[in-house]
């Protein structure tokens, strides 16, 4: 079996996987970070994004040995759970979420997109979340809460 | 102290650790030694199964075992139980074939299990799953309900001719019959309600477990009714008893009625865990959810409406298929009759009602309620006949269905049910605010004017949630009591846990719970924890579907609330050398009336366990349960206008506005009530302009992953206009009706409305689910050829 190594969350982690092993799976299965969800076996529902090299990735749709070398960043970076991160508080305070099931996913996305435009526009943030899939929320609070959230970042 | 109880707009304490990925999620848990299973599933709608050879599969690396239904046969393993059963109406009982775990004998969807590998790792197993060899003999197959009744279509059950489950009917047909043969119109319309997939975000998932030296199964699913499960499965399937079998239903991410069911995964991971000693997991891949989870909707109708000069209503007479798939689910004939058929008075004084459903099987996966389940079809139907009425009439849309507003209550509808509260006119008002009504006839020439067809919808609606009744719903034909269970454990510092038998799944139970125990005892929600979704910790419990959470769980909480504080006084007025009777509770404040005495509710709560000085005869401690059984159902009601524009030269039908006004009762939390608001109106929006699940001629299914079943995506919506007018139930403790479904109820009917009225001036009367662009082209094509 290959070996893999990466920087996961800013701890270097090394393992011997099948090669066919997804990040996610190897995210979720080896590193037992289930922060980062799995949604669909078709690369469309964004539960499992998470950070590579500091851009959104859909986790699902990569191999692991693929980001031999990168730096991960997963939801559970961001907080250390008593202290949210001003996209995750802004998400709690516009009810941004319902299930929870898709939110790890939506909020590594959308701190991409506010790392890019740091005071995107309604119809940018939907436009931005095309692939994320949210079945609870009907969007209307998580695009308050990502406008918030980007507010708060200082955007 | 901020005001955290009833009606505070509080932010969820569950919030956190969903957004920190510090959930709990039924695959996040992992079981030591545990093994996996993947399920070989049918790719033929129809076969007899021919030969089943496992020794491939029972050979390959990493297998543990390899299991048939042969061999839950021979282990006295038994069917799937529905937990409604629907009559013919002429009494006799409704075709209940066995639902095997996995199948005996013959296939009868795609998707239907087959055989079940275990192995040491998932890979492994998904592996062997590839190497078992099923030999199908396919037979002609039916998907499609309409065709099902056809008298030469496939039979696809021996005990059930025709392919029919059930021929209910409701309602007086001669003094229907009499009406329209009176009436100066009538209106009529032939609808499908399209098939669609619930597709909650988080898989279904599950987890059995066994350990040898007690005998006790735990099984760990993602259910929104974890009581349910351990008694359908216990009782029916594998004959454990309650006391050995534990149903923990963790964090469950979304469900919107598909995971009210049990589904034989759950059954098989138990029963296996137990053959082999070990934990057995399985977590569906989204594609096999598509051929598992059951559907939801799936009618073909053809309704009439009967309506004098004025444009009162007579009369109406329906009649449906419902198309149940090829078993009969959980509560698969409850949601197309009792769910659906009962509410055909909408809101309106329609005197006399004839409805007839035939539930009839196809070779499809089961089907069963999914948000709304029964009532959005009811309205669709309705409120197409209405808006078709209106402009047979000349009526304005907004003024007949004012004229046959239901407005004194209690009303007894001439299909079973009694209203006990509403004001539908008053909601209707907001509602047209709220949607611009008034002022719209401008933008459509605007819009017109920039090439566009511009049109404004809106529906009327009823629901009837709070399930249920338990005598009633017996009456009806449910195998079980619909009561809840609430249970308020006040420890001897003060705080406070709550163990309800509702579960959450998104809809903030952990918060609003906690505020009706802050509004009654006077505290913060931090001082009180919600605890649900395990029968391990909760007394018992029927679960969450129908919006039955807040009117049926809550009632139940505020109950045991009521027993605490009743007892307090007892504990106070011993305390304070008071009479009872003296004795009042207002804001955690024990006072004797007329006196400056008074104690807090914390020393109340500690004296109750350290009894040392204690009212004679009393029992120590301040732990109360409650079974809150409703007298009737509730009755939420709402006005909702959608507002389309169309590009005639796309077929691309923009939603434009959408606003929903609602009478949901006494509202806790606002914030959650308008979230469920939106996630509804959402899936309402999806059911009209985007999702259909299809089936080919030969019952394969064509929409089978997110390629190519449309799911309603950010970029599909404007923001929501949400408002309320609210009227409280007259007969639960709080006042409360339910949210949870509103959105997916009215939305339908208002969105598909605004399309009619977009494409009137082309002489178009109807359009069936989902609006998509290339179905609303051609219609357009078709009226101006
Ligand atoms: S799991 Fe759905 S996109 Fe990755
Ligand atoms: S919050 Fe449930 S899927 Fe988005």
């Amino acid at each position: 079996m290959p070996t893999v190594s990466m920087t996961v969350n800013g701890k270097q982690v090394s393992a011997d996987v099948e090669a066919r092993t997804l990040l996610v799976e190897f995210i979720r299965e080896h590193l037992d970070l289930t922060g980062t969800h799995v949604g669909c076996d078709t690369s469309q529902c964004g539960a499992c994004v998470v950070h590579l090299d500091g851009r959104s990735v859909k986790s699902c749709t990569m191999l692991a040995l693929e980001a031999d070398g990168a730096e991960v960043t997963t939801i559970e970076s961001l907080s250390n759970g008593v202290e949210l991160h001003p996209m995750q508080a802004a998400f709690k305070e516009h009810h941004g979420l319902q299930c929870g099931f898709c939110t790890p996913g939506v909020v590594m996305s959308v701190l991409d997109l506010v790392s890019r435009n740091p005071d995107p526009s309604e119809a940018e943030v939907r436009d931005w979340l095309e692939g994320n899939l949210c079945r609870c929320t009907g969007y209307h609070n998580i695009i308050k809460s990502v406008q918030a959230g980007a507010a708060a970042m200082g955007g | 102290m901020a005001n955290e109880g009833i009606g505070a707009a509080v932010r969820r304490k569950e919030d956190a650790r969903f957004l920190t990925g510090r959930a709990n999620y039924t695959d996040d848990i992992n079981r030591p030694g545990q093994l996996y299973m993947v399920l070989v599933r049918s790719p033929e709608a129809h076969a007899e199964l021919v030969r089943i050879d496992t020794a491939a599969a029972e050979a390959a690396d990493g297998v543990v075992a390899v299991f048939t239904g042969a061999d839950l046969e021979a282990d006295g393993v038994g069917g799937i139980p529905c937990a409604w059963a629907v009559d013919h109406e002429d009494g006799t009982p409704m075709a209940e074939p066995v639902h095997p775990v996995l199948a005996q004998g013959r296939v009868r969807h795609v998707g239907d299990p087959v055989v079940a590998v275990i192995a040491e790792t998932k890979a492994q197993a998904r592996a062997a799953a590839g190497l078992v060899d099923v030999e199908y003999q396919p037979v002609p197959a039916i998907a499609d309900v309409a065709g099902a009744v056809e008298s030469d279509a496939p039979q696809i059950w021996d005990e059930a001719p025709g392919n029919i489950c059930f021929k209910f009917g409701i309602g007086d047909a001669e003094a229907v019959d009499a009406a329209f043969d009176g009436a100066a119109h009538v209106v009529t319309l032939d609808l499908v309600n399209n098939r669609l997939i619930p597709n909650a975000i988080e898989p279904r998932a599950a987890i059995g477990e066994f350990e040898p030296t007690s005998g006790e199964y735990t099984l760990y699913t993602t259910s929104q009714n974890p009581h349910v499960i351990r008694l359908l499965m216990g009782a029916f399937v594998l004959h454990i008893p309650e006391h050995k079998l534990r149903v923990i239903a963790p964090d469950v991410g979304g469900a919107f009625g598909s995971k009210i069911f049990h589904y034989a995964e759950e059954a098989l991971v138990t029963w296996a865990s137990g053959k082999l000693a070990l934990p057995v997991k399985w977590t569906a891949e989204r594609s096999e959810s598509f051929m598992s989870d059951a559907h939801g909707r799936d009618h073909v109708t053809h309704a009439e409406l009967a309506l004098d000069d004025e444009g009162m209503f007579l009369a109406l007479r329906t009649k449906t298929l419902a198309n149940l798939g090829a078993y009969i689910s959980t509560f698969g004939p409850a949601v197309p009759t009792y769910m659906h058929a009962v509410l055909f008075a909408g809101c309106y004084t329609t005197p006399v009602i004839r409805a007839v459903v035939h539930g009839v099987f196809t070779n499809t996966v089961p089907v069963d309620a999914y948000r709304g389940a029964g009532r959005p079809e009811a309205t669709f139907m309705l409120e197409r006949l209405v808006d078709i009425a209106a402009r047979k009439l000349g009526m304005s849309r907004v003024e007949i269905r004012r004229k046959n507003f239901i407005k004194d209550f209690p009303y007894q509808t001439p299909v079973a049910l009694e209203y006990d509260s509403g004001d539908y006119g008053g909601t209707l008002d907001v509602a047209l605010e709220l949607g611009s009504w008034n002022d719209f006839e401008t933008r459509r020439e605007e819009a017109r004017a920039r090439g566009k067809f511009r049109g404004i919808g809106l529906s009327t609606f009823i629901e009837a949630c709070g399930a249920a009744p338990s005598a009633l719903a017996g009456q009806l034909g449910a195998r079980a009591g619909l009561f809840e269970v609430g249970q308020v454990r006040v420890h001897p510092t003060g705080s406070v846990t709550v163990f309800t038998g509702s579960h959450s799944h998104g809809q903030g139970h952990e918060t609003a719970f906690a505020q009706i125990v802050c509004e009654a005892l006077g505290m913060s929600v931090d001082q009180v924890d919600v605890v649900h979704g395990d029968t391990g910790r909760v007394p018992f419990g029927m679960g969450t579907y129908g919006s039955r959470s807040l009117a049926v769980g809550g009632s139940a909480i505020q109950k045991a609330l009521e027993k605490i504080i009743a007892k307090g006084k007892k504990i106070a007025a011993h305390m304070m050398e008071a009479s009872e009777g003296d004795v009042e509770f207002a804001d955690g404040q024990f006072t004797v009336v007329g006196t400056d005495k008074s104690t807090t509710f914390g020393e109340v709560a500690l004296t109750a366990y350290v009894p040392h000085d204690y009212p004679e005869g009393l029992e120590p401690g301040l732990d109360e349960t409650a079974f809150y059984d409703p007298v009737n159902f509730t009755y939420p009601a709402g006005a909702h206008i959608a507002e389309v524009e169309i590009d005639p030269e796309t077929g691309v039908v923009e939603l434009v506005a959408l606003s929903a006004a609602d009478d949901v009762g006494r509202i806790i939390n606002p914030m959650i009530v308008e979230g469920q608001m939106h996630g509804g109106m959402a899936q309402g929006v999806g059911q009209a302009l985007l999702e259909a699940c299809r089936y080919d001629d030969d019952g394969q299914l064509l929409t089978g992953s997110y390629m190519n079943y449309t799911m309603p995506r950010a970029t599909n919506f404007p923001f929501f206009a949400t408002g309320h007018n609210i009227t409280h139930c007259t007969h639960n403790p709080l006042g409360v009706k339910g949210v949870g479904e509103v959105g997916a109820i009215g939305v339908p009917a208002a969105v598909i409305n605004a399309v009619v009225d977009a494409l009137a001036h082309l002489g178009v009367e109807h359009v069936d689910m989902p609006a998509t662009p290339e179905k609303v082209w051609r219609i357009i094509q078709d009226a101006t050829a």
